[in-house]
């Protein structure tokens, strides 16, 4: 026996240790140093790439996946994690969400999702995010390690009303102590709400439903949509101009110059639309102008499949666990759809369109999964293919070498209602999964016996 | 004829026979095509499910089981129970039987939820506005629900009288009601109470506005209670006693229901969220000598899990809801399995018609968070919701004597890949997935049908349409001809009431029952939540 092995031995505990004190509560909301290098041994991968690995190992190194398979070797010095027993997947990201943007949805102090008005794209949601969201570490520990923070999409926080151009899409890690350290890509695409027809509406000034005939429905959709048009020309003109640079005489406008990169086609569209009728506009509209689409929402999708299909378009689909849009929908409309899609070779992915139900997104999956969905389908729903709609396809959303290491190791189906996270890495680094939740869970089991 | 107001009835007549034909359009494009499904099935009087894993919640497991089901009952459980003559088989191998779900905490079936004008509606009782013909009936039924709570709003420290249902869909409303279920009347802490997310133009504030007033509206309304209670106690004594010619106290129907309460006759359900709310209650109802039937929401229950057990009262939770406003922020999916270690009965409930629709998810989030057993787990939407509401005698497990209520599933139920096969009330299936999609084209033709009809009634009567539509269309767009809009007009899409205002809004609009899963929630409106 020589010495050698027994100064390595010395050294993974010495490692270990290191380890544990990564994960101590003590050092709760930290990351490990970014230089710190892992293995990961004796795991079920499931690298979204291919099949998938019954007994490999993935090597992280320098924030990224440095090697990943069945045969390959622990470098020296790295961190083990045995995995035996345990599943890596991709993180999952989110990829509609308005993390950071509101902590308490009933406080308008702590929301900052909507601004007013009908036009703001100009406005970035990262300019807003909160680093020290309580929602960012509960979001996390379930194993979502990127979202797209997603501001001006309507609902109750802009009071009933909305914007019809939202603002600018971050995609943001969940993890990092200042907004830059969380950045994937701060204008990820343009929110664009798409202008409904609409006959009844909830008026909040007088707490009632209010009714109106089609016609004048039409009537204001069509303002609407005309008004829109006259954003896309003017901006199509600015861009013009600024292409010729100095030579062009323009006063700088701030929210055409943002729509420039929408224009030239280098930023997608994020349209939100249920209604079949509305989403067949939506896509009319940008396919005249040239524009790059996303759908968001999509609950009538289904209707208009083949339409989506043959342009291209994807769709970051609303969570199914909610009520089908009409009345007289069969009872699994929106559970039975993404499967639908998937025959039609519709690519989408699933969002929460949350903040604090975010932690439902794999449980939203796997219920597509039990209306017909092919599992692999929906993994790839919640990370790769959201990560393609996005433009971020070559950084995330699969376990190849290369690739930035967003990574969780589970304890079984990351889909299922029962699996835990144990291990979680952004950009290689490990990151707490410690949160707001469970330390309330932990001192109150500790409370003494009342008397 | 005169009518009291000396006005010619005939002159009345027209416009009041336009009116009623215009009732019968909005009813007819408001009736859910769904009509012929509503119908109520069959009871055989002898159904034999077989090769079930059957999940009795009572005692355990049994594989490759068998329940026997007579007259709405069930009348044998076991391993292998031969079919008697004439009996209904489900050969139900690989699937999994668990007593039906009861939801301890819903708006469905309702008509409205909310009398919000008075602090103390307790007059006001669920049970007069029940509306057998809402879907989401048949949609919980269709996650395996078979009995749930209908609660009234959250909007008023003491709220309306509620009840507990069936989801017998396709029954009329009369038949819905849990014979001899307890009634109760709902109760309600915190911000929805003192109103702290609402405010309405032109309506002054109300009183409580503050957790201290709210206390003080149940003691004030309890003390009245205590005294109209003695003064009908004292007449009923001198009226046995055989005295003459006695006026008997006048009726108070606010108080009634508050007496019941004293008397134990009524549940009281009580809404809640924080922890100092919740002592405040049990507080003021052993001040009066009532008892609090079950914390709704209850969301910082696992604070003050130790004196809700030393209180019995039960406690029905949410799964994992939390930050939609400042109560629930300190909400936890740990508290299920929190207070259920500390010797509290907890449930899962829904207060959503939607997330009704998968409570054995909802339970099974449990097991995660904080370790409950399978088998506690399963108990959070059946055993324990029975118990809360006093049926558990009649339903919650799956034993002999017990009504057959029943939900069957094709994967074990705490799973999320789980799809309900089969939902049984009273030995009757009343929701049959295999049906359901058999029907879906006929449903399809049925509507098509029902739209041609509209389509050619609205066809038929150019002249009575004229003067509706002429208002909006005083501008026409340049080249469009008011006429050139009819077909357009008729899509039946276009037709249709649009709840959405936003397409990121809440699919079911701001006046739904309640649904906290949207930012600032809709319920925070409705103030169910």
């Amino acid at each position: 026996m020589s010495f050698a092995p027994i100064r390595t031995r010395l050294l993974y505990l010495l490692y270990f240790i290191n380890f544990l004190y990564l994960l101590s509560p003590a050092n709760a909301g930290a990351q490990s140093p970014p230089s710190a290098t892992y293995a990961i041994t004796h795991a079920k991968i499931f690298t979204l790439a291919g099949s998938t690995i019954e007994d490999g190992t993935i090597v992280i190194r320098d924030g990224k996946i440095a090697a990943v398979g069945a045969t390959v070797e622990v470098p020296a010095g790295a961190h083990v994690i045995d995995a035996k027993g345990l599943q890596v997947y991709p993180g999952i990201f989110d990829s509609i969400t308005q993390m950071g943007l509101r902590e308490i949805g009933a406080v308008s102090a702590t929301v900052d999702s909507t601004e007013t008005g009908g036009y703001n794209p100009d406005v970035v949601a990262a300019t807003a995010v909160s680093p020290s969201s309580e929602h960012i570490p509960v979001t996390r520990a379930v194993g979502i390690t990127e979202v797209l923070a997603v501001p001006g999409s309507g609902g109750f926080d802009s009071g009933g009303g909305g914007n019809v151009i939202g603002g600018q899409a971050s995609a943001i890690h969940l993890a990092g102590w200042e907004i830059d350290e969380m950045l994937i890509k701060k204008s990820a695409a343009m929110v664009l709400n798409w202008p409904a027809i609409e006959t009844q509406t909830f008026d909040f000034a007088t707490f009632s439903r209010k009714e109106k005939p089609y016609t004048e429905a039409k009537q204001e959709y069509d303002k609407q949509v005309n008004e829109l048009t006259d954003w896309v020309e003017r901006a199509r003109h600015y861009s013009q101009a600024m292409e010729k640079g100095s030579g062009a005489k323009y006063d700088r406008d701030l929210k055409l110059e943002a729509l420039a990169p929408v224009i030239r086609g280098e930023l997608s569209l994020l349209v939100f639309a249920d209604r079949s009728r509305e989403i067949r506009n939506a896509v009319e509209f940008c396919d005249k102008q040239n524009l790059k689409m996303i759908l968001a929402g999509g609950e009538e999708a289904y209707k208009v499949k083949d339409l989506l299909h043959s342009k291209g378009i994807p769709v970051i689909l609303r969570p199914m666990l909610s009520l089908p849009p009409e009345e007289d929908d069969p009872y699994d409309r929106l559970l039975s759809q993404p499967a639908e899609l998937a025959a039609a070779g519709v690519k989408f992915a699933f969002a929460s369109f949350d903040n604090s139900f975010a932690r439902r997104l794999g449980q939203n999956a796997a219920n597509a999964v039990a209306y017909g969905l092919p599992y692999e389908e929906a993994l790839k729903a919640v990370t790769i293919y959201p990560a393609q709609v996005f433009g971020l396809g070559d950084q995330i959303g699969t376990l190849e070498q290369g690739k930035l290491a967003n990574l969780i190791v589970t304890n079984g189906d990351l889909l299922e209602l029962t699996t835990d996270v144990k291990y979680l890495f952004i950009k290689g680094q490990l990151t707490s999964l410690d949160n707001r939740h469970l330390r309330l869970y932990e001192k109150f089991s500790k409370r003494p016996k009342a008397q | 004829m005169k009518t009291s107001h000396g006005l010619n009835a005939d002159r009345l007549r027209t416009p009041f026979l336009y009116f009623l034909y215009f009732l019968c359009v909005l009813y007819l494009l408001s009736f859910p095509v769904l009509a012929h499904t509503a119908t109520p099935p069959d009871a055989p009087a002898v159904i034999l499910i077989q090769n079930a894993t059957i999940m009795t919640v009572s005692h355990g497991t049994i594989e490759h089981g068998s329940i026997l089901i007579k007259d709405g009952r069930i009348a044998e459980v076991g391993q292998s129970i031969n079919a008697p003559k004439g009996a209904e088989v489900i050969d139900a191998a690989g699937q999994f039987v668990i007593p039906g779900i009861i939801d301890c905490h819903s708006h469905i079936a309702a008509e409205s939820i909310n009398e919000g004008s008075v602090s103390v509606s307790s007059m006001v009782n669920m049970a007069e506005i029940l509306n057998p013909d809402d879907i989401d009936i048949y949609r919980d039924l269709a996650g395996g629900v078979t009995a749930a709570n209908i609660l009234h709003g959250s909007a008023n420290a003491i709220g309306g009288q509620t009840l507990v249902i069936k989801l017998r869909w396709g029954q009329p409303a009369a038949k819905l009601p849990f014979e001899g279920a307890l009634p109760g009347i709902k109760f309600a802490l915190g911000e929805n109470p003192k109103r702290s997310n609402f405010s309405f133009p032109g309506q002054a504030k109300r009183y409580p506005a503050t957790r201290m007033g709210v206390e003080e509206t149940i003691r004030g309304a309890f003390s009245e209670a205590r005294d109209y209670k003695k003064t009908w106690e004292a007449y009923n004594k001198r009226a046995a006693a055989g005295e003459k010619n006695l006026i008997p106290p006048r009726r108070d129907l606010r108080l009634e229901p508050l007496v019941e309460v004293l008397e134990g006759k009524r549940y009281v359900h009580s809404h809640c969220y924080r922890e100092d709310e919740i002592l405040m209650l049990l507080r003021v109802a052993k001040e009066f000598g009532f008892k609090v039937r079950t914390f709704q929401h209850i969301l910082e229950g696992y604070k003050v899990a130790d004196e809700l057990a030393a209180a019995g009262v039960g406690a029905s939770t949410f799964s994992d809801w939390w930050a939609y406003k400042v109560e629930a922020y300190d909400a936890i999916p740990y508290n299920a399995a929190l207070m259920t270690r500390r010797g509290v009965v907890v449930s899962i409930n829904s207060d959503d018609a939607e997330e009704a629709t998968h409570l054995n998810q909802e339970a099974a989030k449990s097991m995660k968070y904080g370790g409950l057993s399978h088998e506690e787990a399963l108990k959070m939407v059946t055993l324990n919701p029975a118990m809360q509401l006093g049926i558990d005698k009649r339903v919650g497990t799956i034993d002999v004597g017990k009504d057959a209520d029943l939900a069957i599933y094709n994967h074990d139920p705490l799973s999320a890949y789980a799809v309900v096969q089969k939902t049984i009330i009273d030995g009757r299936v009343y929701f049959d997935r295999k049906r359901d999609i058999a029907e879906r084209s006929e449903r399809e033709k049925e509507k098509k049908t029902l739209i041609d009809k509209i389509k050619k009634a609205a066809e038929k009567k150019p002249e009575e349409k004229k003067p509706e539509e002429k208002k909006p269309d005083a501008k026409p767009p340049a080249g469009q001809k008011p006429s050139e809009k009819k077909p357009e007009e008729k899509k039946t899409e276009e037709k249709k009431p649009e709840d959405k205002p936003k397409p990121a809004q809440p699919p079911q609009g701001p006046v739904s029952n309640s649904d906290a899963r949207f930012g600032a929630s809709s319920a925070d409106f409705g103030g169910a939540l």
